[in-house]
């Protein structure tokens, strides 16, 4: 019965390529919407785990102030190098920390000028963020100490002040320094937060401190944790031992902030996945408007061919096999939207991953939940129009014109 | 129900068709004071009124009247579309009337065929697949169903149109393509409405000639309702319907 109803449906949708075509049009554009809006969903999700895993695992960050946002001015005093020494040698579940300074400076070689972000640390730091060299080489102990004008360029900074041209033993001005470039850094990869963490010049602390700060101010510390170390424990032991640095009093608020970069991941995946879930309800409805197309055009279809279905039913149709026949129509209508709605979403997906630069995710789960609605929506919206083309009189059938 | 009837209703109602003959001196059809009553009280319309009839298996029958003389309703009824409201119409010796939706549905496929005025093929489908319709509701297999159709196109003389969709064909090869489709399942009665209706003197006679060969040669009772005399002139049997009764039942010399 089901193979009988397959196949007079299949001659009823090519009897009516066109018609059948737009009918299944809100479907192909609900499904492709869906799978679209999840992929990409995915994929910027991924996108920023995989960024922030680059920037180093297991890091905590370490601010004076509350708050992280740019351009917020805190009144909390700066860390200096004491603290440093003190967190290194009192906490042992760090491995390694970095003390930075940092100011964003434009950047001048011959015309070409480049506002970038100066960080004034020492050779931790790369250790710390998992830098690695492309060329060239790290801080020597006399530049650290003696505070000389040598720098470390992110490859943003290297493409945008010196093109082509090899910046090893090149200067670059800062302010009224002028700095010479001792290493390249290999480039992590534009990301799709529109933060470019290979945007930077990186110079020895005391360099900075004294010939762009003025002051001996540490602003921010960052902190590698020892593999198997609970980064929770360490947070905690590190907060102490600030308060009772900084003379913070008991029931006070913290004048710093320490923040854990997997919690940060954990913040902004988490963003990113309530936006697809959103962005995908809103697909969804759209999915349901094709639906009620469907059953719009089955309406009409059956109206049309009141004349026919009483012909069939003349020749000894059974009611249940015009019920199945026109079901199955609109099941095999919505299913056939449903895979032009895979493949349109696919070939969108891919391109869209690449315009918006993150990367294709694969979602075998949603393609096939898509798959399944589409055809649900083909029962649903179908069996009100069938079950009227099979409760027809065939007499009054056949005498409509 | 005695035990006789309720085999002779399943006989009527499994497939394949029993092989026996159609029963000797039994008639195919009869009405036994059938009426069919439309509305109800005072608005009440007998479009039949206690009609008796016996079409007994081989005959070629026309149906003639004036409109809303009760012709119709009988065709719908002997048709095993309608029932009737009183009385009782006997196919094969089976009441209709007990019979549910399904099984006459089941009984329409298994012994009768429709030719309509208007054709009624399905439009933008081959002539093949027009004919292959009744087969596929009795689930033939696919070789089976293009086998029987090719021959019974062929039967009508439409050999080398099998592709062709009903707009590719003139009216009275329409007609054709819709008489194969009554008679592909082999039924035991044809009921044609009209079936020259819609056509010009010429191929009304093409259609009429097709229908006594299959009368002759293959033994299929045919019913037809039909308001020409030139035409009624091709039966057997010429009944007259009026105001819901047979006016005039008679046996009439054809041309043949």
């Amino acid at each position: 019965m089901l193979w009988n109803a397959l196949l007079l449906a299949f001659r009823e949708i090519r009897r009516n390529v066109l018609r059948s075509f737009l009918t299944i049009l809100g479907v192909v554009i609900g499904v492709a919407s869906v799978i679209v809006m999840v992929t990409l969903g995915n994929g910027a999700t991924r996108a920023v785990a995989t960024q922030i895993e680059s920037m180093g695992s297991n890091l905590l960050m370490i601010r004076k102030g509350q708050h992280m946002g740019p351009g917020q001015t805190s009144s909390a005093p700066a860390f200096d190098l004491e603290d440093t020494v003190a967190l290194e040698r009192d906490i042992p579940a760090i491995k390694s920390l970095a003390p930075s300074a940092t100011d964003s400076i434009t950047a001048v070689v011959g015309n070409a000028s480049w506002a970038t972000s100066v960080n004034g640390t020492d050779n931790r730091f790369f250790s710390v963020r998992n830098w690695t060299l492309e060329r060239g080489r790290l801080f020597s102990a006399s530049e650290l100490s003696g505070g000389r004008a040598a720098c470390v360029i992110g490859a943003t900074v290297r493409k945008e002040l010196f093109g082509p041209q090899d910046p090893l033993g090149s200067n670059l001005r800062l302010k009224q320094i002028s700095c010479e470039v001792i290493g390249l850094l290999v480039g992590k990869g534009q990301s799709s937060m529109g933060f470019d963490q290979d945007d930077l010049v990186v110079m020895p602390l005391r360099t900075f401190q004294r010939r762009i700060a003025g002051n001996q101010d540490v602003t921010l510390i960052q902190v590698s944790i020892r593999d198997g170390e609970s980064t929770e424990r360490a947070k905690t032991d590190i907060e102490r031992l600030l308060r009772e640095r900084r003379k913070v009093a008991a029931g006070e608020q913290d004048n710093f902030s320490v923040r854990d970069m997997k919690e940060v991941a954990t913040m902004l995946t988490g963003t990113t996945e309530v936006l697809t879930t959103l962005l995908s309800a809103v697909a969804a409805v759209s999915l349901l408007v094709g639906g009620i197309g469907i059953m719009n055009i089955m309406l009409v279809s059956v109206t049309e061919r009141t004349r026919e279905i009483g012909i069939r039913l003349a020749i000894g149709a059974l009611e249940r096999e015009v019920l199945m026949q026109f079901l199955v129509e609109a099941v095999t209508l919505s299913s056939l939207g449903g895979v032009l709605g895979i493949l349109l979403a696919l070939g969108a997906s891919i391109g869209l991953a690449d315009m918006l630069k993150v990367p294709f995710v694969f979602n075998g789960g949603i393609v096939l939940t898509a798959f399944l609605f589409s055809a649900a929506v083909g029962v649903i919206f179908g069996y009100f129009p069938a079950r009227r083309a099979a409760r027809l009189d065939p007499i009054e059938a056949l005498r409509r014109e | 129900m005695t035990a006789a009837t309720a085999s002779a209703k399943n006989a009527l109602l499994t497939w394949p068709r029993p092989a026996s003959p159609e029963p000797a001196g039994q008639p195919l059809l009869e009405f036994r004071q059938v009426s069919k009553i439309y509305g109800t009280g005072t608005a009440a319309m007998r479009a039949l009124d206690g009609v008796d009839l016996r079409i007994s298996p081989g005959e070629f029958v026309a149906v003639m009247g004036p409109s809303g003389s009760g012709k119709s309703t009988a065709m719908n009824i002997l048709g095993c579309l309608d029932t009737p409201s009183a009385g009782s119409y006997l196919f094969r010796g089976v009441a209709v009337e007990t019979l549910s939706h399904d099984q006459r549905a089941r009984l329409r496929r298994h012994y009768l065929g429709f030719v309509f005025q208007g054709f009624n093929l399905l439009n933008r489908t081959s002539a093949l697949e027009n004919v292959e319709l009744p087969l596929i509701y009795r689930r033939a297999p696919r070789a089976e169903r293009h086998a029987r159709a090719r021959a019974a196109l062929a039967q009508v003389g439409l050999t080398g149109w099998e592709g062709h969709t009903p707009g590719e064909l003139s009216g009275g090869q329409q007609q054709r393509v819709a008489i194969a489709r009554a008679i592909v399942t082999e039924p035991s009665l044809l009921l044609a409405d009209e079936p020259t209706g819609n056509l010009d003197t010429a191929r009304s006679h093409e259609v009429m000639e097709l229908l006594v060969g299959l009368n002759r040669d293959q033994g299929i009772t045919v019913l037809m309702v039909t308001h020409e005399a030139e035409m009624a002139a091709y039966a057997h049997r010429i009944i007259h319907f009026r105001d819901g009764r047979v006016a005039d039942d008679g046996r009439a010399g054809g041309p043949v």
